[in-house]
């Protein structure tokens, strides 16, 4: 960094809000982060015109006077990678929250504060190259065991590559240390740190993109089975307030077979950011059996942090995201919500006066979202590993109107489309995913690891049920008017089936402590199970017995209970059910025929 | 109760920088040229030509002019004759709990009932400070509210921002007061505190809180912010901010439970809008600026508790829905950034029920943390769940029922369509001043669900329902032929 007491430096003229003007312009640069007054406000440069430059300022500007000195810092808004990241909590600049907290106390204040990496923390370096190797961007020199359940790999930053002059020794290290000497040219030698500084609207360099074809497993059965995400792939979850986009996204965080999770809480309330700070040392990782809070990166800019802040948050996310995948990760970023962001981006849009396009959003709004989303994706890393970010996005529509800006474009950029309705929430329906107008892209692309995982029949399954809801949609035309009665036994077939597919199969409580995760086995066994009772209700309307005799017999109390009761991986008690399910279909079909027993 | 216009407020110390003359007026704000050494956001004292001074604060500034926004408007401001005196810092209140308490005040938080202006305490910046997310704790504590919609569906937390969703003519305040006399803690007594921040509403409805805070006997416990219908709409911007910047003083440093009424943030909106239209600015949905949600948000996020502090804020803000829409950007925006939302329903109110809360648009984000065995009772989360499925189910069938008849119903619709009355008539109605525990609550749940037929109650276990389905409900029977097959 440039020593910013010395020289020139440009003056503010103009406040409002967190749009500051300073005077003369071309002592910045577009994008360069600049600090602000005495008290060293951070902020960003971003509209230069004549001898005016626009900045954009991360925090309260209250008392902020014309004349004011700017300290430009001569690099663009950026991110710090390195270990120290992991468990973290950092606000949309990557103040560190705790940190924050012992120097000011409970409240944040203003002003320049300590770095975002720990920079007198010992950390055990082991070296992975050795002299005289030759690195490029992207490759391992060492790694640090940052938790029990991750690995962080100190990598070589993007544009450095050469011979390695010297390698530091298994050890204890700050990140102040230096840890290796590449010679980049001859006779010039780069010395490497454990961390590096990325700019945050800059996308990280990879090798080559693949078709994201593995599944992101998050344990919801709605979102599995029915609207699955692929590794590397995009999703966003629109919905009004009190839909579950939150909740949603707190499962997919606990439970999501990622490696790593970033967590943005972008414009949303400080008490779900604490709820995730209190329960994610308690909770297990279902994989590693080592707390969440030890493959959790958060950053917290909530509702009443300062508003361009929270813009910036979203691209700090995703850098840390980018920064775990080159180390070969699969990361999965949740950011809740983006219509906080787009807001953010209208209201300094509003105070540049730009020219508003819909509903008073700029008209870069699209090409913002499309360039987020572009950055997920399962890629082949710089030095040849795999890895990938998924992307999960809230959407969060002004009286939940989906055909509001925000959703609308976002919709076009991504793959799975998780619809919240609020019919259902009034129930109390949860998760709320509308199963009529949501969809995926991925169904496709993951149908082979299921199938292989599963069973051949998973797909055909899967679709089966899907169909069964669509054709239960319209006979709830019906129904509406003129009641269930009114309906012939193989057309209740169909809404009893239906039934049975919505509220023990789909419906899964985030609260239960059994059903809160569901292993994709018992996904599939809870289906077959449904599926296989479904049919034989056929043979049941056919055998001219009364439908409403089957939804009597005391093997649909066991499907309604399999949730909740059959544990892990079990899949004895599914078969179980199926030959009780048989039994006793038989049974009552063999009743029905003597026709002494009819009743 | 009115406030006062001139200030009394002997602890604005030096004069500040005084300017004289405007150089444009427009709707609330004035513009004033040729300034110096003005700072963004600070404290502006408006001098009129008569003497008289108005508070205002910096909206905007540049090398050479600033924009400020006046607190109790500019009608009568001379455009040469009017002086501002910039003070150099933010807005501020000064608190201390004997000067706060069983008192009343402006909406700029000046005395309004003859008593001296605050002057012992620390002055604060009324526009507060976010809380570190680090430093929150996570609200758990049951209030009991006596209220069954509350209590048994949407349950009230200590340091919880659980608005009243409402609509013109519709009994918000009595359902508030209501709370407000009856909210006890369940499990320890502690000192408590209530803060009321009126914003543009009538001097009626001001005084039955007054009054209703009177009888039962906490006026000293109380502080009283007033902003009414006839004061300026500009003040209102101020007073919520005001009134919280009181709450987190008696909660976090003097360790009390402070109950927060905020009522109309509909007026508050309006204000915002007002002020953000003679700005000029690029309105986003029905002419409100594309900040309302932050400026809310600014709000309603003061509330909740502190690790390591004993007290809490805890926020009942009240809005009317403009033609009870609940899409309108104020209860929407509203929404986003509270706890929940509890919804009173015109057509309840028509059939005569109090309070009409209509449980399903309504919602208490905290509920799942602040309920169940040690809490409130083991049962609370599934029947609470079951309550809904029923209460939304039977809102279908009154549908159906009301095209094909209610002699044509199925017998499990008919029995939905009891249920549907019975909850509306005994669960949701209760009196003004009836104070039910939530074990009564739950138990008359249970009598309630019980009406359906036992394959319904899939949201219970067989357990609860053996436990405490069958114990409240003495009208229940076994329906002896759909256990005959159960073994
Ligand atoms: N999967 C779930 N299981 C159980 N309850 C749920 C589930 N999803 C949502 N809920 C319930 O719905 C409430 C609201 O959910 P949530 O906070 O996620 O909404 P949201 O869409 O994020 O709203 P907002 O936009 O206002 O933030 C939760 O407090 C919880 O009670
Ligand atoms: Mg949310």
């Amino acid at each position: 960094m440039k020593d910013t007491n010395q020289g020139p430096t440009p003056l503010v003229t103009y406040i409002s809000g967190p749009v500051v003007k300073a005077k003369p312009a071309h002592l910045l640069s577009m994008n360069e982060m600049v600090e602000v007054g005495e008290d060293r406000l951070v902020g960003e440069v971003i509209g230069l015109e004549g001898e005016t430059a626009t900045i954009q300022v991360y925090e309260d500007t209250v008392g902020i006077k014309p004349g004011t000195r700017v300290f430009g810092q001569s690099i663009p808004l950026f991110a710090e990678l390195g270990p120290g990241l992991i468990g973290q909590i950092f606000d949309g600049i990557q103040r560190p929250l705790d940190l924050l907290k012992e120097q000011w106390g409970d409240f944040i204040k203003r002003g320049k504060t300590s770095a975002a990496l720990l920079r007198d923390k010992l950390w055990h370096f082991e070296p992975l190259v050795e002299k005289g190797s030759s690195v490029s961007p992207g490759m391992a020199i060492g790694q640090v065991k940052e938790t029990e359940a991750i690995i962080h790999k100190i990598l070589v930053p993007p544009g450095i590559s050469g011979t390695v002059k010297d390698i530091a020794p298994d050890g204890h290290y700050t990140l102040e240390d230096k840890v290796a000497e590449v010679e980049v040219r001859p006779g010039e030698a780069k010395g490497l740190k454990m961390f590096h500084r990325w700019p945050v609207r800059q996308p990280r360099p990879y090798k080559k993109r693949f078709m994201p074809s593995i599944p992101l497993l998050t344990g919801q059965r709605v979102i599995d089975t029915f609207f699955p995400l692929a590794k590397g792939g995009t999703a966003a979850i629109p919905g009004g307030f009190g839909t579950g986009k939150t909740v949603t996204q707190h499962q997919l965080s606990k439970w999501a077979d990622a490696d790593i999770i970033i967590y943005i809480g972008c414009g949303e309330r400080g008490n779900e950011m604490t709820g995730v700070l209190t329960d994610f040392p308690k909770l297990l990782d279902p994989r590693t059996q080592r707390p969440l809070i030890e493959r959790t990166v958060l950053i917290a800019n909530t509702s009443d942090m300062p508003v361009a802040a929270r813009e910036a948050s979203i691209y700090t996310g995703i850098t840390m995201a980018e920064y775990f995948r080159d180390q070969g990760y699969d990361v999965a970023l949740m950011a809740d919500s983006t219509s906080r962001w787009a807001e953010a981006l209208r209201e300094i849009s509003g105070r540049l006066e730009e020219m508003p396009a819909e509903e008073g959003f700029p008209a870069y709004l699209a090409s913002r979202l499309a360039a987020f989303y572009e950055r997920a994706g399962q890629v082949e890393t710089l030095s040849g590993d795999r890895g990938s970010v998924s992307l999960i996005g809230a959407v969060s529509p002004p009286g939940g109107d989906f055909s509001e800006p925000v959703t609308m474009h976002t919709k076009r950029f991504v793959q799975c489309f998780w619809a919240l309705d609020k019919e259902l929430a009034s129930a109390r329906y949860f998760p709320a995913i509308n199963y009529l107008n949501s969809y995926s892209a991925y169904v496709e692309a993951v149908s082979k690891w299921w199938q292989q995982t599963t069973s051949p029949e998973w797909r055909e399954l899967r679709d089966k049920a899907v169909e069964i809801l669509q054709e239960d949609a319209k006979l709830q035309n019906i129904v509406k008017l003129l009641g269930e009665e009114a309906l012939p036994d193989d057309q209740r077939r169909i809404i009893e089936g239906a039934k049975l597919i919505k509220n023990d199969f789909l419906q899964q409580s985030a609260f239960d402590p059994v059903d809160t995760y569901c292993p994709p086995l018992k996904q599939f066994y809870l289906l077959k199970v449904i599926m296989h009772f479904i049919d034989r209700l056929q043979d049941v309307v056919m055998a001219r017995v009364p439908l409403f005799r089957a939804m009597e017999l005391p093997v649909v109390e066991k499907i309604h209970r399999a949730k909740y009761t059959i544990k892990g991986e079990e899949i004895e008690p599914f078969l179980q059910i199926m030959k009780e399910t048989d039994e006793q279909i038989d049974a009552l079909i063999e009743k029905n025929r003597e026709p002494y027993h009819e009743t | 109760m009115k406030p006062e216009h001139k200030s009394t407020d002997q602890s604005l110390s030096g004069p500040g920088l005084e300017f004289v003359g405007l150089s444009k007026v427009q709707g609330p704000l004035i513009v004033i040229d040729n300034i110096r050494d003005v700072g963004f956001g600070e404290r502006v004292e408006v001098v009129t030509a008569t003497g008289e001074t108005r508070q205002g604060r910096v909206l905007a500034v540049s090398e050479k002019a600033a924009v400020v926004e006046v607190f109790h408007g500019t009608s009568g401001l001379d455009q040469s004759k009017t002086r501002v005196r910039f003070l150099g810092r933010p807005f501020e209140l000064v608190v201390s709990k004997e000067e706060i308490l069983g008192r009343i005040f402006s909406g700029l938080g000046m005395p309004i009932d003859g008593g001296p202006a605050p002057f012992q305490g620390e002055s604060r910046n009324v526009n507060g400070l976010p809380i570190n997310p680090v430093a929150r704790a996570y609200p758990e504590d049951f209030i009991q509210t006596g209220i069954s919609t509350i209590d048994g569906m949407n349950t009230l937390v200590r340091g919880q921002k659980l608005p009243i969703f409402s609509g013109s003519g519709l009994p918000h305040n009595d359902l508030a007061m209501q709370i407000v006399r009856q909210a006890r803690i369940l499990t320890e007594e502690s000192g408590f505190a209530i803060i009321f921040a009126a914003m543009g509403v009538r001097h009626d409805e001001a005084e039955a809180f007054r009054k209703s805070f009177e009888e039962s006997g906490v006026l000293n416990n109380v502080a009283m912010f007033l902003n009414l219908a006839d004061d300026p709409a500009v003040e209102r911007l101020i007073a919520p901010r005001v009134a919280l910047t009181a709450a987190e003083f008696l909660a976090f440093e003097e360790g009390l439970h402070v109950l927060v009424i905020l009522t109309d943030m509909t007026n508050y909106c309006e204000a915002l809008r007002e002020v953000a239209t003679a700005k000029g600015e690029v309105p986003s949905r029905k002419g409100y600026p594309g900040y309302l949600y932050s400026d809310l948000a600014s709000i309603y996020e003061r509330a909740g508790r502190i690790h390591g502090r004993k007290g809490s804020v805890t926020q009942i803000p009240i809005l009317t829905m403009p033609d009870d829409d609940i899409t309108h950007p104020i209860p929407d925006l509203t929404g986003y950034i509270t706890e929940g939302q509890i919804v009173l329903d015109r057509t309840l109110f028509r059939k005569g029920i109090y309070p009409p809360v209509n449980v399903l648009p309504s919602l208490s984000r905290l509920m799942s943390d602040g309920i169940g065995e040690g809490k409130t009772r083991e049962d609370h989360k599934n029947l609470s769940s079951q309550l809904y499925a029923a209460y939304s189910k039977a809102k279908q069938v009154e549908r159906l029922a009301s095209i094909i008849g209610e002699e044509d119903l199925s017998p499990t619709d008919k029995k939905y369509f009891e249920f549907s009355k019975e909850f509306e008539n005994r669960f949701v109605n209760q009196a003004k001043d009836e104070n039910r525990s939530i074990f009564d609550t739950l138990d008359l749940g249970w009598e309630l669900v019980m009406i359906l037929p036992r394959s319904e109650l899939v949201r219970v276990t067989e357990e609860e329902i053996e436990k405490y389905g069958k114990a409240s409900h003495t009208g229940y029977q076994e329906q002896p032929d759909k256990d005959k097959g159960r073994t």
